[in-house]
């Protein structure tokens, strides 16, 4: 059955390859690229800028393969504008001078047609210089604190208020929350995001926050915030710690007695990929706010999920980020064709209205500030390392700049 | 902070806090006191201490991974077995490092330094490559998970009872051996006087490696333990090597004893003040107070003297 159906999707693809060629005339590569990229009658260049070594390759590795996934189920289908994607794969090194190095490099030596590429906002922010001054075009995967919108970037991860203000009315909602303990890993993104939690949590929700701490990365002694924790019995423990301290943090919650049983925890840091580190079992029953889980029940989010394990192994596991990498080449190609030109320009003129219908989270739109509007959805984490879903947002508009929450 | 409670309930956090702070102090003493013998004994600074603590670590995780695959009858006890494997292959791979590397640069202790780094570096791109770039967890027995609830709103952990009678053994194990064993006696007199040990008959050579690999066993021992808390992935060493230091630093470069009381004082001193001020201002704080330390007593808690040549 298994092997049938991957027949027929091969079928699939390759028919759809051979209408596209049929149906389309390729255009001359002097009209779709006036701007000297490296773009052949045959071929386009696109260049990957992530962290395949160092300190970061552990979260960057999926959002690797999910591009590179999309890379080849494009190609396999027609390639973009009748031209197969050719990837330059940079090693940014989890370092961000590297980063802007390489980014330099690619559009500057390799005149790459786009990137795919970045993690952390550290990186993000140490690249947008040289991609603003040589007018490049970065699809930027990751969920991020927003305060940020530029014409050389495509967020298709979520800013803050994306992720945190529909996961908090819900749990206030459903749990009846009224009091928060907030927690993070001590940089820029959990701080603005739980700067944003707290203003939504005291100003809308009229609840009330008992503590805000963070701690430093790698920190894995959660002993005496535990204990803090238990004194000051909040309703929500609302967590963005990341890395390896998660591991520690959820560790020692459980071997302190703080389980779901007695206690609701609310994350905006743990995804698929976070829960291989810290095992299903520390975690059952806890609640993730994300757009995307790999659980997620419906036909392209199935052939996403089969297509990825059967390129990189059965026990591969898809995390929100990786999801939204996904999307990064898809949405680049549709701009391309509605530009039907691998200009820069024309594809950032091109970029807002384009939809996808059959992302696997769903129906996404890229917004006019280049983020997308997506849902979000609340996952309680089972023993074997899946998020059940049991809410769904209706689309939310994406707000970089989100007023009154700054 | 403590209106609105009972005096019950603050009993069960005062003594929970206590034990968070002993049980950090095991923690930092098992990190601390592999770097110390190998610092204090030999005058090498071992840059690569936290890479041996990963290696007793992933040691741990493959023994976990071969036992469920081959005996998974054999799950609840394997853990023990894999502490002893973590010593030993990390004593070792020390052994090793000594004979290729250090005992050319015993002249040259910065050199120490510099070459031990690089190693670190080449360790953890290392376990990068075999490994993967993921965290990863050994699957633990169900004894050392969970906790004790002694009454309502009381629980001390086991995995934190456990780390803090494994720190007591290897502590007490270390004691005997550098001072009721023969070995132990000829390091000391190799620490005071290499050259007349030397002339007494003594082994210095052999000394040295020994004292290194045990230095990097105990390492072995500590990243075992640890996976108890936390993951271990490849630049997991980097983050314990800086607690390490300053539990060296703190107590006296060369000084056992001086190890365990820094140990005690920058555990506790980071557990109050976490809980009474919040994470970031709870370290600022206690790195104050060592700095602090060091300015009143640059020597360290327990100074003693530095290896002679």
């Amino acid at each position: 059955m298994k092997v049938s159906s991957r027949f027929l999707h091969f079928a699939a693809a390759v028919s759809l390859a051979l209408a596209f060629n049929t149906a389309h005339a390729k255009p001359p590569t002097a009209e779709v690229n006036t701007t000297g990229l490296a773009v052949t009658d045959d071929t386009v260049t696109v260049g990957q800028l992530h962290s395949a070594t160092g300190t970061m390759a552990i979260s960057e590795t999926g959002s690797i393969q999910a591009e590179q996934l999309a890379i080849d189920q494009i190609n396999a289908a027609g390639g973009v504008l009748g031209r197969q994607i050719k990837v330059i794969q940079e090693d940014g090194a989890s370092d961000w001078p590297t980063f802007a190095e390489k980014a330099k490099k690619l559009l500057v030596s390799d005149k790459v047609g786009t990137v795919f590429g970045c993690w952390t906002s550290a990186s993000r922010k140490a690249v947008l210089p040289v991609f603003e001054k040589e007018n490049g075009m970065l699809y930027y995967p990751t969920f991020y604190e927003g305060l940020e919108q530029s014409p050389n970037v495509i967020y298709t991860g979520q800013e803050a208020t994306q992720q945190i203000i529909a996961g908090l009315d819900w749990i206030a909602k459903e749990k009846k929350a009224k009091t928060f303990y907030l927690i993070g890993s001590d940089y820029i993104w959990p701080r603005t995001s739980n700067k944003i939690a707290r203003k939504h949590i005291e100003n809308v929700l009229k609840g009330k926050v008992v503590g805000e701490e963070y701690y430093a990365l790698g920190h894995t002694q959660f002993g005496s915030l535990i204990n803090k924790i238990k004194l000051k019995k909040p309703d929500v423990i609302y967590a963005a710690v990341v890395g390896g301290s998660n591991v520690s943090f959820y560790k020692q919650l459980k071997a302190a007695g703080i389980t779901s049983e007695k206690q609701t925890l609310l994350t905006i840091s743990v995804t698929e990929d976070e829960v291989l580190g810290i095992g299903g079992e520390n975690l059952v029953g806890f609640y993730s706010s994300m757009k995307y889980f790999q659980s997620l029940d419906n036909p392209a989010n199935k052939a996403f999920v089969a297509a990825f394990k059967e390129k990189y192994g059965a026990d591969s596991v898809i995390g929100d980020v990786t999801q939204a990498a996904y999307l990064g080449p898809w949405l680049w190609k549709k701009a391309v064709e509605k530009a039907n030109s691998f200009d820069i320009d024309k594809i950032r003129a091109a970029s807002p209205g384009i939809e996808m219908d059959n992302a696997p989270e769903g129906y996404v739109k890229v917004h006019e500030n280049h983020h997308l509007w997506s849902k979000l959805r609340i996952g309680q984490w089972q023993t074997d390392g899946q998020a059940k879903v049991l809410y769904e947002s209706e689309l939310i508009e994406p707000d970089p700049f989100p007023e009154g929450y700054q | 902070m403590f209106e609105g409670y009972t005096a019950e309930e603050l009993q069960s956090i005062f003594i929970m806090q206590g034990f968070s702070g002993l049980s950090l102090f095991s923690v930092l003493l098992l990190m601390g006191l592999g770097l110390a013998l190998i610092f204090g004994q030999m005058g090498v600074i071992n840059m690569a201490h936290g890479e041996f603590m990963a290696l007793g670590a992933y040691t741990v995780f493959l023994c976990s991974n071969l036992t469920h695959k081959y005996a998974p009858a054999f799950g609840p006890y394997y853990f023990i077995c894999a502490i002893i494997f973590a010593f030993f292959i990390c004593a070792l791979v020390g052994a090793l490092v000594e004979w290729l590397m250090i005992r050319h640069l015993y002249h040259r202790p910065l050199d120490t330094l510099l070459a031990t780094w690089g190693l670190s570096l080449i360790l953890q791109q290392g376990y990068r490559s075999i490994f993967g770039a993921r965290e990863v967890t050994p699957t633990l027995p169900d004894w050392l998970m969970g906790s004790y609830t002694l009454k309502e709103g009381l629980d001390i952990p086991i995995n934190g009872v456990f780390v803090l009678g494994l720190s007591i053994i290897v502590t007490a194990a270390l004691m005997l051996f550098m001072y009721r064993s023969k070995f132990g006696l000829r390091l000391r007199a190799t620490v005071q006087n290499r050259k007349m040990s030397g002339a007494v008959g003594i082994h210095t050579q052999q000394v040295d490696r020994l004292a290194f690999a045990i230095g990097c066993g105990i390492a072995g021992i500590a990243g075992a333990a640890f996976t108890t808390i936390g993951s271990t992935g490849p630049d997991s060493g980097s983050r314990y090597i800086v607690d390490a230091f300053l539990v060296v630093v703190g107590g006296g470069t060369a000084s056992l004893l001086g190890c365990i009381a820094s140990a005690f004082g920058i555990a506790q001193a980071q557990s109050v003040l976490e809980f009474f001020l919040d994470g970031t201002k709870g370290k600022v704080a206690t790195l104050l107070v060592i700095v602090i330390a060091l300015m009143i007593r640059p020597q360290g808690l327990f100074p003693s003297k530095v290896r002679g040549n």
